[in-house]
């Protein structure tokens, strides 16, 4: 019966092929290990965080005489209310925990490298959505940390030239952060996940395209690959076990560890807390944003830092591919930037004393250093691991890559020539 | 609003376009040392920033990031990040750049003022 109707629909629709070809049985690498897990962990987050969001939307109010009281309404009396609410606050620390080793998996195995860049910039792009999503979603339970975070963020378009005043004024919709603010931020909240899920098919689309790159960084032959399923659904699904049991510890025996306590108490706009401090995940970012003593170029320096990562493929030099796995110097670099990492979020947690200041600035300086050096870096440890000698592998590939841009490089010159004619 | 109950030395906060205005009844001690410098980072002499020198109105928004500063000693003390103001609101300290606004004010009568038309 199910057969008949599968029938019936694959004669008007790519059913069956579609789910053969990208999915079921999808050609991976055979060796991909459990750090290219965590992009359907990724993917199993926005779910979870559309959904519980959904039933949130239906019992929150956004209304500043409303809102707090309505997050306490669905805390109390809303069946299950505290669970929805716990699972959307706990997901969205998950979400960026997922994110980020995710990110450090591409940056650590060279996966943002050729032919993947644009793999590696729609990623990027899911990342300024998410963290926009983020920063909005915060303020809705109208708490001190929430206006207060949303006042100081807000506060900071006003780095823009000649009309930044103006422009803090539009964004907010009021000369402070109010309902105005709050209403707005609402209606954002809800759309941005919908264009997060475009984004995340765009960048499926060309993962489908260059497919997956793999821990050794050699390109597997065709007949190491194997299909999706039920090889990599069945770790998937391992993985997605283990998340789950590590997520769930957090909903049930710990949610408000990741509450900031100011944030119980209702906004106050005559009162800032003591210690203003931004969400985990931007811990990092808030730190290099301090970290500069002017106003506009602090500003600056936290949206380079987010947008450094986008230069990665130009960056690296390196014709060795595999990233960290056949590149000692660059494992280092790697494993400093992601020390360098830890000391921003610890500055960017503790309330500034001159010495975690100085901390901070020097730790920025290594952070943007980090980037700069790349270029200079991957190219003498290419001579030197050269002169050191390669797994034969390494060697193949890179010749026949040579031979490729060789053979392109005729072909350009040959037509060139033709238009001559 | 009525500022005849603010005793010298007190200090009252209201809202005015949802911001905190700081009023400082300042006593002659607080007058004296105001008018002795011109502030830090960003000189202004005490006298253009009152119309009354008994009488402190700014806007209690840190010039940095926009938290706003706890009266604390001779002055404000922004806890963000640790800016200091003066008792005439002028930055003397840290990371704002510029002394606390003055918003358009007027007095309608000797103990009564009007914040937002001068």
């Amino acid at each position: 019966m199910s057969n008949r109707i599968t029938e019936w629909i694959d004669q008007r629709f790519p059913l069956t092929s579609f789910v053969k070809h990208e999915l079921t049985g999808y050609p991976t690498p055979r060796n991909l290990s459990y750090w290219w897990n965590f992009g359907f962990l990724a993917g199993f987050v926005l779910v979870l965080q559309v959904a519980t969001g959904i039933f949130l939307a239906m019992h929150y109010k956004a209304d500043i005489a409303l809102s707090f009281d309505s997050v306490q309404h669905i805390m109390r009396d809303v069946n299950y209310g505290w669970l929805l609410r716990y699972m959307h606050s706990t997901g969205a620390s998950a979400f960026f925990l997922v994110i980020f080793i995710h990110m450090a998996r591409t940056l650590y195995y060279g996966s943002f490298r050729a032919p993947r860049e644009l793999l590696w910039w729609t990623g990027q792009g899911l990342l300024l959505l998410l963290m926009a999503t983020a920063f909005m979603g915060y303020l809705l339970p109208w708490g001190q940390m929430s206006f207060w975070g949303a006042t100081v963020i807000t506060n900071l378009f006003g780095a823009t030239p000649f009309i930044g005043d103006q422009v803090v004024v539009w964004l907010r919709g009021d000369y402070t952060v109010g309902d105005a603010t709050l209403t707005r931020f609402f209606a954002l909240h809800y759309l941005f996940p919908f264009l997060i899920i475009g984004a995340v098919v765009v960048h499926l689309v060309a993962l489908h395209t260059v497919k997956s790159s793999n821990p050794s960084g050699i390109n597997l032959a065709d007949k190491d690959n194997i299909p999706f399923h039920p090889y990599f659904t069945a770790k998937d699904f391992f993985g997605l076990g283990v998340f789950l049991i590590v997520y769930s510890v957090f909903v049930f025996f710990m949610p408000d560890s990741l509450i900031e306590p100011a944030n119980n108490i209702p906004a106050n706009p005559m009162q800032t807390p003591n210690h203003i401090v931004p969400e985990w995940y931007f811990l990092p970012f808030y730190a290099i944003l301090r970290s500069v003593p002017n106003m506009v170029g602090g500003v600056v320096a936290m949206g380079l830092s987010v947008m450094m990562f986008a230069f990665m493929p130009f960056l690296d030099r390196s014709r060795i591919s595999g990233g960290a796995h056949f590149r000692p110097i660059y494992r280092l670099q790697f494993y400093l930037f992601l020390l360098d990492m830890l000391v921003l979020g610890y500055v960017g947690y503790v309330p500034p004393t001159s010495q975690t200041m100085l901390i901070g600035q020097i730790a920025t300086l290594c952070y943007f250093g980090s980037f700069f050096l790349v270029p200079f870096i991957s190219r003498a440890e290419e001579r030197w691991l050269i002169r050191r000698g390669l797994p034969q592998g390494i060697i193949t590939l890179m010749e026949s890559e040579a031979q490729d841009i060789e053979k392109r490089k005729l072909k350009q010159h040959l037509r060139k020539g033709d238009k001559h004619e | 609003m009525d500022i005849s109950n603010i005793p010298p030395g007190g200090m009252h906060t209201v809202a005015w376009q949802g911001k905190p205005v700081f009023i400082l009844h300042r006593t002659p001690e607080q007058i004296k040392a105001a008018g002795t410098s011109n502030g830090v980072s960003d000189p202004e002499p005490d006298s253009q920033r009152v119309k009354n020198p008994e009488w402190l109105v700014v806007i209690g928004v840190c010039t940095h990031m926009g938290c706003v500063p706890n009266k604390e000693g001779p002055g404000w003390v922004c806890h963000c990040h640790g800016s200091q103001f003066d008792d005439s609101g002028r930055v003397t300290r840290g990371p704002a750049p510029k002394n606390l606004e003055v918003p358009p004010y007027r007095f309608v009568a000797e103990d009564k003022i009007t914040i937002g038309k001068a």
